[in-house]
């Protein structure tokens, strides 16, 4: 089961990260030694055993919460700003980007 | 080649929910860029989403109006994928489990009645908004500015079987879906503000064959114009393509109104792949049965089930009863009327709503709910029709006045004013007849050698004579009668 | 010899400050300067001394009121995986660095309303990701009792500082054993407490079904009010549990828990533990089990049995499995929520780049660190379309499978399971850095307790490695909401022996 250089091109693609021609040699190697790892999954017989999402629905039944539909008041600018602060590139209240053309 | 068009829709409608869908901020539409953005909407590190019981309502709503089954059990999955508008990178949406399974939804198309399956309809998050104007970025580069205020406002994501087969059809789906959604309450229908927006898949394959056609998807059409020229311009291309030797590619394309004609969007490649999977932060989302009957007794009078109240005990056709209840506002209002009139005579409401009225208000540009003349107006108008006032012809020229504010709207007023009491006094249309015809012999001559068309024209020179207030129905009995005797 | 190392617990320390022996403010101006001047400058990533003394004078103003609560003015410290407002987060990646928080977590409210003092952010591995606090993009970790070797992780920061004396308790996470195994590797004891029990809001994400806030501290009973102040039902976590077995998910519910226990130990007299069935799963004493950790697991359960418990031998038969099953699952919700962080909103954005998808990449790339990049490409592989079901459903089903094993065990066959923490003593640091999975191997014992969302504590008991001053941990794993039980079964042992008093000369 061992991956190739497309496998890799793509796994970085859909995770939004950059990987130069030694970043995916590298990456293909410890991949392929962690897929032996959790190969070791295939050989279990699961017939008939449901997935488990949340740890704690074998012991009791775990629904989601509902929360009433009350709003919070607007931010003023000032708290709005405050959110942006951290932002790289803040301008007139937005978040700036690289245009994308579609 | 004969060509079968196959057309499935796929609906975004806001919910009318006052907060978003898994954060408490507002969703009121037009405020200060990403003021209605708080650390959940903007995704900071350690915010977590909780759910707002108002969207689940309406989508319980949804799936009661069109018949569907709501799930007791739905499961919230992350649509894994990279773009500015979306924060977290991942939209929160429903995908193996959604709440609302199957349903119908019936409509007109011209006099043809169509019903069209639904596959589901689910709940999901909308991403915000970028600005494409000119803006620079840090290295001088173009930019594009993100809001986030739209950030998490609840939609319902509606989906169609493909069984529509032509745009007409689709257009009348989704305004009869539009109707729905706004009648209901759940979502406010503002196509321009973004409230109901419909993708629509088209496909072309050789009518009668079995397998579908390649298809494309055309997002974002927020208005049922461009609906329609989209998909007739879509169709056109596909077929033209194909016949050209050429094949369908599948992909994403998008409308453009000013050129009339559907583009690709730019493709990135494996973007397909959404790694959808259970959101680890949002447990199953459970809906008892309870629930749902608590729903559906708190619910409006739905459109199907007054469409039928309309047939059955009001006697109109199902079209003139389908094109009643297309909105609320015009049902209440056919309602107000028919009750104000004697009984049975519910039909006059209705062909008086769907000719003048909407004419009118077409003609202005107004909702029903703006109408100058009210219900309780139109019935007294008509009952002055019914009870021989004034003739049918008479009552179009006092319904413009009313229109208009004469005589404070007062039909009787109107009336009286402008003096359009029919004549109806025996007497009169008697004396007026015998004028008639002792001044046209050769015409009464015409009619007693068989010319049908002598009486026409006799009865037009009394109603000539009468200045058009002669009650036709009388003036015809009395003119056959003198004539044959 | 700083103001703080002369109270060995917090109750010791509390009882000073409410008798206005010691003032907060003192003793906080006074552990500011040991962890300025501490050996390893990597323990701490943000200090603020304005930030810290404000909240000294206030625990000070709630004393003199008579207002003050077990923690009141007591020296702690979060880990930097915790937002705060005032201090950075940088979950100890370049991905945050001076990210500053608009809000607090949760739990750092909770600690901050019950009146502890923070002396800033500690370090941690990046984004929670390792076990040895050397995947820091700000600098490794030292563990306090050999410089040369690692703390453990990911909360080797928490583990270190309390080992060290700087603070009487700090917050860690553990998702896979990071509280439970820098606390046995460094001497200390620390807990994480059933899933749900404490809020996860304000945690920066890594694995959102398996992440759990949970406090280290010199002792179990100092952990008691540590972590009954930070649980609690938080309706802004949707995994946040309501109740736990009927009883309201509140501070208090782990107090109250604690003393019933110590009430039922009491009433036991010279055999406290008296019917207390211990299972030791026959699993976790494989060949990778160290000698000399096999040794000091095996003499704690010896003193258990003097007090009256008896041990049962169980299996937990997917033990092995574990492993894969945690390294499909937390790698596949880390790449989905690690997803944010594009350099959009805040965060670093690369300097230099072209269009969105470059910037996006780039900043990503830059910004992360080897061991982050590899479990988010784990993550969209086992996601990814034609995989999801032989690798995510498989493993979710697997750790059904899993969890079933513990409940079968610990209602048929036992009370309580202990076992050993970790496979060995700590390592060298900068070993195993060829292997990608060679520490993963090592999360053995620890792994399966998250899965399953089980409480699980782990305290010292005994020491190992060349010099014999390397911490050897105990792992104490309970039912679902037993943490209260765990801690004075903890306290039990610590009472009968001192491993978890002895202090590493290097503080």
């Amino acid at each position: 089961m061992a991956l190739t250089e497309q496998d890799i091109a793509r796994l970085a693609r859909l995770s939004g990260l950059r990987l130069d021609s030694n970043d995916q040699i590298r990456a293909r190697q410890e991949l392929d030694r962690i897929l032996g790892l959790i190969e070791e999954l295939q050989a279990v017989d699961t017939a008939g055993v449901e997935p488990m999402a949340h740890p704690l629905a074998a012991h009791q039944d775990i629904a989601l919460r509902l929360c009433d539909d009350v709003p919070d008041p607007a931010q003023t600018p000032e708290q709005r700003d405050a959110c942006l602060a951290n932002a790289p590139a803040p301008h007139q209240g937005l978040f700036l980007v690289p245009t994308v053309i579609e | 080649m004969d060509w079968e068009i196959v057309i499935g829709l796929e609906t975004h409608a806001q919910l009318s929910t006052r907060s978003k869908i898994f954060s408490r901020s507002s969703t009121r539409f037009g405020a200060e860029p990403n003021t209605q953005a708080n650390a959940v909407d903007m995704a900071l590190p350690g915010s977590l989403p909780a759910m707002n019981r108002g969207a689940v309502e309406r989508a319980i709503q949804f799936g009661l109006a069109i018949g569907a089954r709501v799930a007791e059990r739905s499961v919230f999955a992350r649509k894994n994928y990279f773009y500015p508008d979306l924060p977290k990178n991942y939209q929160i949406s429903q995908f193996e489990l959604p709440i609302v399974v199957g349903g119908k939804l019936s409509f007109f198309v011209g006099e043809q009645e169509h019903t069209v399956n639904l596959t589901r309809a689910h709940l999901e998050e909308d991403a915000g908004k970028s600005l494409h104007e000119h803006f620079t970025g840090p290295h001088g580069e173009s930019s594009s500015g993100i809001d986030l205020n739209r950030a998490g406002t609840p939609l319902l994501e509606i989906v169609t079987e493909p069984e529509m087969r032509s745009a007409a059809e689709a257009v009348a789906y989704a305004r009869t879906l539009h109707g729905l959604v706004v009648w209901l309450g759940i979502c406010d229908g503002n196509m321009q503000e973004g409230s109901f927006r419909c993708d629509a898949n088209v496909s072309v394959r050789p009518r009668g064959q079995a397998e579908f056609g390649t298809r494309c998807e055309i997002k974002n059409l927020n208005s049922f114009r461009f609906l329609e020229r989209a998909i007739q311009y879509e169709a056109r291309r596909q077929i033209e393509l194909i016949e050209d030797g050429g094949k369908v590619v599948q992909e994403t394309r998008l409308y453009d109104a000013d050129r009339d004609e559907t583009r690709s969007m730019r493709t990135k490649e494996d973007s397909d792949d959404y790694r959808y999977f259970p959101d680890p932060d949002l447990p199953p989302l459970v809906v008892s049965p309870e629930w749902v009957e608590q729903v559906r007794a708190a619910m409006p009078e739905l459109p199907a089930a007054k469409r039928a109240r309309f047939e059955a005990d009001l006697g109109l056709s199902a079209y003139d009863a389908a094109q009643l209840t297309l909105h609320r506002a015009t049902a209440d209002y056919f309602e107000a009327a028919a009750a104000a009139l004697p009984a049975g005579q519910a039909k006059q409401a209705a062909n008086w709503i769907l000719g003048e009225l909407s004419a009118a208000l077409n003609r202005d540009d107004l909702d029903i709910g703006a109408s100058p003349v009210s219900p309780q107006g139109l019935a007294a108008l008509i009952a002055r029709v019914l009870d021989g006032t004034i003739s049918t012809k008479i009552a179009r020229d006092v319904f413009a006045a009313m229109w208009t504010g004469e005589s404070g709207g007062d039909p009787d007023a109107i009336i009286e004013s402008r003096g359009l009491r029919q004549i109806s006094d025996t007497g009169a249309i008697e004396a007026m007849i015998d004028e008639v015809l002792a001044a046209n012999p050769a015409i009464v001559e015409e009619y007693r050698a068989g010319k049908q068309k002598a009486f026409n024209s006799l009865v037009g020179q009394v109603m000539k004579a009468a200045k058009g207030k002669a009650n036709p129905q009388q003036v015809n009995e009395v003119l056959k009668r003198k004539l044959d005797s | 010899m700083t103001q703080l190392s002369e109270f060995r617990s917090i109750h010791a320390l509390g009882e000073a400050l409410r008798a206005r022996r010691v003032s907060a403010f003192e003793l906080a101006a006074d552990a500011l300067r040991a962890a300025r001047a501490y050996a390893d400058p990597n323990v701490f990533l943000h200090i603020d001394d304005e930030l810290t003394l404000a909240q000294a004078r206030a625990a000070d103003q709630a004393l003199a009121d008579g207002a003050a609560g077990p923690l009141t003015g007591i020296p702690v410290a979060h880990k930097d995986l915790f937002v705060t407002r005032g201090w950075p987060t940088t979950a100890a990646s370049k991905m945050l660095a001076g990210y500053v928080s608009p809000f607090d977590a949760a739990v750092v409210d909770r600690w901050r309303e019950a009146g502890a003092v923070s002396l800033g952010k500690l370090s941690c591995d990046e984004f929670a990701m390792g076990s040895g606090n050397e995947n820091s993009a700000y600098g490794p970790v030292r563990n306090p009792w050999d410089p040369e070797r690692i703390p453990g992780g990911s909360s080797g920061g928490s583990a270190a500082a309390v080992a060290a004396g700087l603070v009487l308790g700090a917050t860690g996470t553990d998702t896979g054993g990071s509280v439970r195994q820098p606390a046995a590797l460094c001497g200390v004891s620390g807990i994480k407490p059933t899933y749900g029990t404490v809020s996860r809001y304000g945690i920066i994400a890594y694995a959102s079904s398996l992440d759990q806030a949970g406090p280290l501290a010199r002792s179990a009973r100092d952990l008691v009010p540590l972590l009954d102040s930070m649980s609690g039902f938080d309706p802004r976590d949707s995994t946040s549990l309501e109740t736990c077995d009927g009883v309201p998910n509140a501070p208090g519910r782990v107090q109250a828990a604690f003393d019933a226990a110590q009430a039922d130990f009491q009433a036991g007299g010279e055999r406290p533990l008296a019917g207390l069935r211990i299972g030791v799963p026959r699993e976790f004493f494989n060949e990778g089990l160290s000698a000399e950790v096999g040794a000091a697991v095996e003499s704690a359960l010896q003193v258990f049995e003097s007090l009256g418990a008896v041990r049962v031998d169980v299996s937990l038969p997917r033990t092995r499995l574990s492993i894969p099953a945690y390294y499909v699952i937390a790698p596949a919700e880390a790449s989905s929520n690690l997803s944010r962080y594009d350099g959009v909103r805040y965060g670093h954005r690369a300097a230099e780049y072209g269009d969105l998808a470059d910037m996006t990449s780039r900043s990503r790339s830059e910004g992360f660190g080897d061991e982050v990049r590899r479990r988010i490409l784990v993550g969209a592989y086992v996601l990814s379309h034609g995989y999801y079901d032989a690798y995510y459903l498989q493993a979710q089903r697997v750790r059904r499978m899993i969890a079933d094993d513990f409940r079968r065990a610990l209602t048929e066959d036992c009370d309580v399971i202990m076992g050993p923490v970790t496979p060995a003593v700590a390592r060298r640091i900068g070993d195993n850095r060829q292997d990608p999975i060679a520490d993963w191997l090592g999360d053995i014992y620890t792994l399966g307790v998250s899965l399953a969302g089980l409480p699980g504590m782990s305290i010292p008991c005994g020491f190992g490695g060349e010099s014999g001053r390397l911490p050897i941990g105990l792992q104490l794993i309970g039912r679902y909401f037993d943490e209260g039980r765990l801690l004075a079964l903890a306290d039990r042992y610590q009472q009968a022996t001192d491993w978890h008093q002895r202090i590493p000369e290097h503080a």
